[in-house]
């Protein structure tokens, strides 16, 4: 198996004598972006927790070449893969300006703060702020801000549009896809399957942790099936 | 109005102690929300070092201030060492385990540095040699003594200090986001760990220097002394609310103050019913108040949160 940037074989997640995920596999080439979609509590966040770090599964795990099963999180946000995660992984009680240099702790303190202000006003206007103080979508372009500064090569988005107002969506959408153009690889969990549609050309479709679909999002978006099950009033019902 | 501002500055001098060992429960407590009960020990282990240092080096001849100098690293260095090995190998393997876990070990390693201690520096109270700092200045009737003058100073100093580090730095940052939320903290690449440790370790440092500047300024150590001080800075941590930096400054110098007032006062204030020897029923009713009517302390958060 000559694998990509990322090789995740037979993936597995138990809570307790629960499986969140079983059988999990996948492989993302270098500048690949791949969508995860599914209803929730289908094992999304759990993939990419387990892929993250910070939570146990057992199975194989592959990044750029190295096997970083055993390794700690921290050592995994070093190699370059970053999560987000639901929530956002925000720390409210610090500034703004703190949270942003956060994500430049990668022995680089040089880095200048001025690109993420320069694309998001709104976090310059307040960088001296409590990042508590902010709105859901601000919070998550700071987020954002934060993984643009550390330059993942693989970032692991976990719903980026959830409980957003929708030009905040776009605003975000517009920032990750900004990332991937650079060449950032990108594995997205988002509950509103036609913006992850939009982003990503290759998807993956989650049920209860067992993988029902794999492939390029027009075949996903072809098959009324899948339309009927996933993508169809999604919009409408979404959080 | 003398006697009132002679126990104000008594109470100055007691608190900044207090607030130094404080600091060390809350920097541990703010991270991990454990109770490192063994603190207080590391105290007694860091002013038992230097008794011990300073006995040797004025044994050789030293002058005072490399005497002084050389125990302060000495004691720094062993508490330093104990600290972290405290952390790595009791603490760290009870990390994901039930809290009341690393609470028990924490009250099992006093005993033993405290029973550790006995083995090596005996079960007699040790007199703690004379470093002649107790010139009196006077003004207007209020006495200071060199010694009070360096151990406010000397504490100010470190507390400022701890506190820039906390506040301004990449390392207090990386201590601060871990506190608040450790695995968003990892997922940026922050070795949890390490900040652990480091906390652990500024921690003990801390408790090293009061443990010097406890044993100069009462003149003698004991194998057991870790106990009570431990408690009066766990209750000044409380007071200001755990796990709040500045809260343990303000609750330390606070405690420090009203031990201080009630010392002087109490005997007056109960015609002689209520001596001096009462002022630690005055810090732990302080505790148990605190406790009952408002648990979050002066500068804490209402919801049980962190740092």
């Amino acid at each position: 198996m000559n694998g990509g940037l990322l090789d995740v074989q037979a993936l597995t997640v138990r809570y307790g004598g629960i499986e969140a995920l079983t059988d999990f596999s996948l492989v993302l080439q270098e500048g690949q972006t791949m969508a995860l979609i599914g209803a929730n509590g289908a094992g999304k966040s759990s993939a990419l927790k387990a892929i993250a770090g910070g939570i146990a599964a057992t199975g194989r795990l592959c990044f750029s070449g190295q096997d970083i099963g055993r390794l700690p999180a921290w050592q995994r946000a070093r190699a370059g893969l970053m999560l987000v995660p639901e929530g956002r992984g925000i720390f409210a009680r610090l500034s703004i300006e703190e949270n942003l240099s956060l994500g430049r702790a990668l022995g680089r303190q040089r880095v200048a703060l001025d690109p993420v202000y320069d694309r998001f006003p709104r976090l310059a206007e307040r960088r001296y702020q409590l990042a508590g103080t902010l709105s859901g979508g601000e919070q998550q372009l700071l987020a954002l801000g934060r993984v643009m500064l550390a330059r993942p090569r693989l970032l692991l988005l976990d719903e980026p549009s959830m409980g957003l107002a929708p030009q905040r969506v776009d605003e975000v959408y517009e920032a990750v896809s900004d990332m991937v153009s650079e060449g950032m690889t990108l594995l997205l969990v988002e509950q509103n399957a036609e913006r992850a549609l939009g982003l990503c050309p290759r998807v993956m479709i989650l049920e209860s942790g067992r993988t029902v679909f794999s492939g390029s999002s027009a075949d996903c978006r072809a098959s009324s099936r899948l339309r009927a099950a996933y993508l169809g009033g999604e919009d409408a019902g979404a959080d | 109005m003398v006697t009132l501002l002679q126990q104000l500055l008594n109470g100055l001098t007691l608190g900044c102690l207090y607030a130094l060992v404080a600091l060390g429960y809350t920097l541990v407590y703010g991270i991990l929300e454990l109770i490192n009960f063994a603190h207080g020990d590391l105290v007694m282990v860091g002013a038992l070092v230097s008794l011990s240092v300073l006995r040797w080096a004025l044994g050789w001849g030293w002058p005072m201030w490399a005497a002084l100098l050389l125990a302060l690293i000495v004691a720094m260095s062993v508490c330093a060492v104990l600290g972290v090995a405290l952390e790595r190998l009791a603490y760290r393997p009870l990390r994901h385990a039930p809290k009341l876990a690393p609470l028990i070990t924490a009250i099992g390693l006093s005993m033993v540095l405290e029973q550790g201690a006995s083995l090596i520096w005996g079960r007699g109270y040790l007199t703690f040699p004379d470093v002649g700092l107790a010139h009196p200045w006077e003004w207007g009737g209020v006495v200071v003594t060199t010694m009070q003058g360096v151990i406010v100073m000397g504490s100010l100093t470190l507390l400022g200090g701890l506190l820039v580090l906390v506040q301004r730095t990449a390392l207090g940052r990386a201590m601060r986001a871990t506190a608040q939320n450790p695995m968003a903290a990892q997922w940026l690449g922050i070795n949890t760990d390490r900040v652990i440790l480091t906390a652990f370790l500024l921690g003990a440092v801390l408790a090293a220097v009061a443990g010097l500047l406890i044993g100069m300024y009462y003149q003698v150590a004991h194998y057991t002394m870790g106990f009570m001080v431990g408690l009066k800075a766990f209750t000044a941590a409380v007071l200001g609310g755990i796990g709040n930096l500045p809260g343990a400054v303000l609750g330390g110098l606070l405690l420090g103050l009203l031990e201080a007032l009630g010392a002087g006062y109490l005997g007056d204030w109960t015609g002689g019913w209520l001596g001096s020897n009462y002022k630690d029923v005055f810090a732990f009713a302080m505790l148990i108040l605190v406790l009952i009517f408002h648990p979050s302390g002066l500068l804490g958060r209402h919801a049980p949160e962190k740092v």
